[in-house]
């Protein structure tokens, strides 16, 4: 294996060859042979485009799964007297019957929605979001082979894929899985026989976590090094796109803040099962008090929330990336202010760091500490603004192609201005005293994390699925799934803002006995429908995905969008080492797009004689 | 499996292997940890129930142990890069053999505040200290493990230093002054901050 025949007509191949670097990479011993077995290719594969594609898929299953499990504790909240029986076959003895009349058990309430909550945020938007797209295109964009350390690489995923497999075992056992909330504070994470869900289920629910940090460190580690110091020829950090800058600042945060939450996690350990008291103080169980004192319940929350806070960022970071992307190569103009945007996303991963208290002020940290927490939170809505702004702008006047990849981009702008704009009003520690666990913060948390970062990770999906499969998805499907999802969050999510206003308070599994609250019988009904609505058409996308793996259009060019970045120069059907002969040297920024006349050009082009760079640097 | 030599270094940009560079970016992951458990320390110290103790006498023993253990794996390496078989070999297995009595030695330790009433659950200071250093032996295991397999790849391949052994020996080399130099932080950290 030494030679790499070029086709003389493919002016793209010839052209890379001629100005492309050389690292002598098909010269060695491996070549074409490498990973050709079915087990090594498809299941223990190192390659980078195929672990892609084990996240995606891996996060399309939890997410199928999370979701569901809200529709069950959303029955719950907008029917709660009618008859649940029927479920009974799934969930079993979780629904009593009483005289015929099925009723969801509160203490598997409790668990549904800690496991919708740990599902979606660690399993589907960190894992299948910046673990699908930091696989498929730092390599690709910044012009590697793979990752710096491929088999690493394939540990990341497979620490997450046992990671899960504990998640799921822990959903049968006769307890019930965790059942304390997603953030497993202490005591109810803390002592076994707090709650029914605090036994096997939270010690799962730990070893299940900590695999999962193991896996996010694996991946970072790889991240990191590809960009910093795997990037092509010519490829300065300032040419890079911007999802990697965001993929990149993602990463960081994940190194710095997971080990974090891992020691967290020893100390519970520690607590649960060797009698330590390092979160346990004063507790009384069933009328007894323990003997466990010392210790500081509020120690876990700074630990949490110390990962938590940039947790939130890990997820919607390579959203804001794949958007950038996104907008400007649908728009077919530049994205605006790219240094400012690069920057912006420095801003807000070093910000991130400094603001986890906010979720806190009704802990009973000191007030005084509280405010400053109050002044760097609200300064993160500056570096927020700055993106907004340049997405905004980026669209102004563009030439806008509305296929279903722009839409989700353009309405992930729209989420992430409604629910960052609740986040100042939280960020206020003043006004979070009221509003602090209700619904106004499942809202806010909902629209501008769970729904935007989603809605950036269908527009990756529906722009990359040519470059993952080979095949384009179904457009028609797709802009049904787009308009609907898009009413339908906003109906769900829209007004818990009044509930959570008027104090309606989150985690309650009836508000039966609340005067108060029962005049927002209709208004739960209302929800719960669109939840239902919303969720089927999650269901169109899962089918539209599947179906067009197989059947979906083919990708005849290797270009099809007339985008700049490297992905698109590899053959359609990327082998191992994704070029076949040089990698591509880099000339120029990623979005010279309508510059000179030109409707775009590829970064791989060298500058022309007397050509301006379209980039500051 | 083989693992591809995909990240050979790309001559124009790299003066540190990728492998090496991912360790050290590893580094920072652990000095986070243990940062979060040396914060946690400090601020439940202030907030009361505080036990104060002394350190156990065979700390400052492996404290001693581990720092000839690095001294040992940097001859080593020494050695192998100007091709000086059997000191190569003789150094590494003292590494190894000191890093082991290192552990030991935090073994008596423990042994020795048990023995002085601060055992696992008496006070939060206590805990502290066992989770801090039973963190920290951990990290020495994977150093030992990375050492055995050094060692056994000492004695079974031809003595031989490609590129490729070199890096790997580095790898083993700089992980191990870092478990080495963190203890010697954590130490006088327990030992100094009241
Ligand atoms: C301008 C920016 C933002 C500000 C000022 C802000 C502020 C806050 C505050 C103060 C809380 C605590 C509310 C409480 O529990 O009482 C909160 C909760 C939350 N925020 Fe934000 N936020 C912002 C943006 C974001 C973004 C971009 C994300 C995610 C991508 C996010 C995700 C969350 C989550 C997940 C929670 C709730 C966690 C829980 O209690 O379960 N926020 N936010
Ligand atoms: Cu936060």
């Amino acid at each position: 294996m030494g030679h790499v025949t070029i086709d003389p007509n493919d002016k793209l191949a010839v052209m890379i060859e001629e100005t492309g670097y050389d690292d002598h990479f098909h010269e060695h011993h491996h070549g074409d042979k490498y990973q050709s077995g079915f087990i090594g290719h498809y299941i223990f594969s190192m390659d980078h485009k195929i672990i892609a594609r084990q996240f995606l898929i891996t996060g399309i299953f939890w997410a199928i799964i999370g979701a569901g499990m809200s529709i069950i504790f959303r029955l719950q909240l907008g029917f709660p007297e009618s008859d649940m029986a029927w479920l009974k076959p799934l969930l079993g003895k979780w629904i009593t019957v009483n005289d015929g009349v099925g009723a969801l058990s509160p203490e598997f309430y409790y668990a549904l929605v800690t496991m919708h909550g740990t599902i979606l945020v660690f399993f589907v938007l960190t894992a299948g979001l910046s673990g699908t797209f930091s696989n498929l295109l730092i390599p690709l964009q910044v012009g590697a082979r793979d990752m710096a350390s491929p088999f690493l690489n394939m540990l990341s995923y497979w620490f997450f894929f046992l990671a899960g497999v504990v998640m799921f075992y822990s959903l049968f056992i006769s307890t019930g899985p965790f059942s304390g909330g997603w953030t497993g504070y202490p005591p109810l994470s803390a002592l076994p026989q707090a709650s029914t869900g605090s036994g096997t289920g939270m010690t799962l629910w730990l070893v299940s976590l900590t695999l999962f940090v193991v896996s996010v460190l694996l991946g970072g580690i790889n991240y990191i090094t590809t960009v910093l110091n795997l990037r092509t020829k010519g490829m300065s950090m300032w040419k890079l796109p911007l999802p990697i800058w965001a993929f990149f600042v993602t990463a960081v945060l994940g190194l710095l803040s997971f080990p974090v939450l891992a020691s967290g996690f020893f100390m519970l350990i520690f607590d649960r099962g060797l009698g330590t008291s390092f979160f346990l103080s004063e507790i009384f169980i069933n009328g007894q008090a323990l003997d466990r004192v010392g210790g500081s319940p509020i120690l876990y929350q700074h630990l949490f929330w110390f990962l938590g806070h940039p947790e939130v960022y890990i997820i919607i970071l390579p959203a804001m990336g794949i958007v950038s992307e996104v907008l400007s190569v649908h728009a077919r103009k530049p994205i605006f202010g790219y240094t400012a945007m690069v920057l912006s996303i420095l801003a807000i991963g070093f910000l991130s760091f400094i603001v986890w208290a906010h979720h806190m002020f009704m802990s009973g940290v000191n007030p005084f500490l509280s405010n400053f927490f109050v002044i760097f939170t609200l300064i993160i809505a500056v570096p927020s603004a700055v993106k907004v702004f340049n997405w905004i702008t980026t669209l102004y006047g563009g030439n806008i192609r509305f296929n279903s990849a722009m839409l989700f981009a353009i309405g992930f702008v729209s989420m992430f201005i409604s629910g960052g704009l609740t986040g100042i009003f939280l960020g206020n520690s003043a006004i979070d005293i009221q509003m602090h666990d209700t619904y106004f913060v499942v809202a806010h948390f909902h629209i501008v994390m769970g729904i935007a970062a989603f809605f950036g990770m269908f527009s990756g999906v529906y722009h990359w699925f040519p470059k993952m499969f080979g095949r384009f998805m179904n457009e028609k499907l797709g802009r049904i799934h787009f308009w609907g999802t898009l009413v339908g969050a906003y109906a769900i999510f829209w007004p818990m803002h009044y509930l959570g206003m008027a104090g309606v308070p989150r985690r309650y599994y009836s508000f039966d006995t609340f005067d108060a609250f029962k005049h927002f019988g209709p208004m739960n009904e209302f929800i719960t429908i669109s939840a239902i609505i919303v969720f089927g058409l999650q269901l169109l996308f899962v089918i539209n995905f599947f179906y067009s793996i197989f059947r979906g259009k083919k990708m005849t060019e290797r270009n099809p969008y007339g985008a700049n970045t490297l992905e698109w120069t590899t053959p359609i059907e990327a082998g191992h080492g994704n070029w076949p002969g040089k990698i591509p040297a880099v000339h120029r920024w990623a979005y010279d797009y309508g510059k000179d006349g030109k409707e775009f050009i590829p970064q791989y082009v060298p500058l022309a004689e007397g050509e301006v760079a379209g980039d500051a640097h | 499996m083989e693992v591809a030599d995909i990240n050979k270094p790309l001559t124009f940009r790299n003066r540190i292997h990728p492998w090496l560079f991912a360790l050290w970016i590893s580094f920072a992951s652990i000095i986070m940890m243990f940062g979060a458990l040396m914060s946690a320390y400090i601020v439940k110290s202030a907030a009361g129930n505080w036990l104060e103790f002394g350190l156990p006498s065979q700390f400052y023993i492996s404290t001693g142990l581990i720092l000839s253990s690095s001294v040992c794996i940097h001859l080593a390496y020494k050695s192998f890069v100007g091709k000086r078989e059997s000191s190569f070999k003789a150094f590494l297995f003292a590494a190894l053999a000191l890093g082991i009595s290192f552990i030991v030695f935090q073994y008596l330790g423990y042994q020795n505040m048990f023995a002085a009433g601060v055992d696992l659950k008496a006070n939060v200071s206590g805990s502290f200290v066992y989770l801090i250093t039973g963190l920290h032996v951990l990290h020495v295991m994977g150093g030992i493990t990375a050492i055995t397999v050094a060692l056994i790849n000492a004695f079974l391949l031809p003595f031989i230093t490609t590129e490729k052994r070199k890096i790997r020996l580095k790898l083993v080399c700089h992980y191990w002054h870092f478990v080495d130099i963190l203890w010697i932080y954590l130490f006088c950290f327990l030992l100094f901050y009241k």
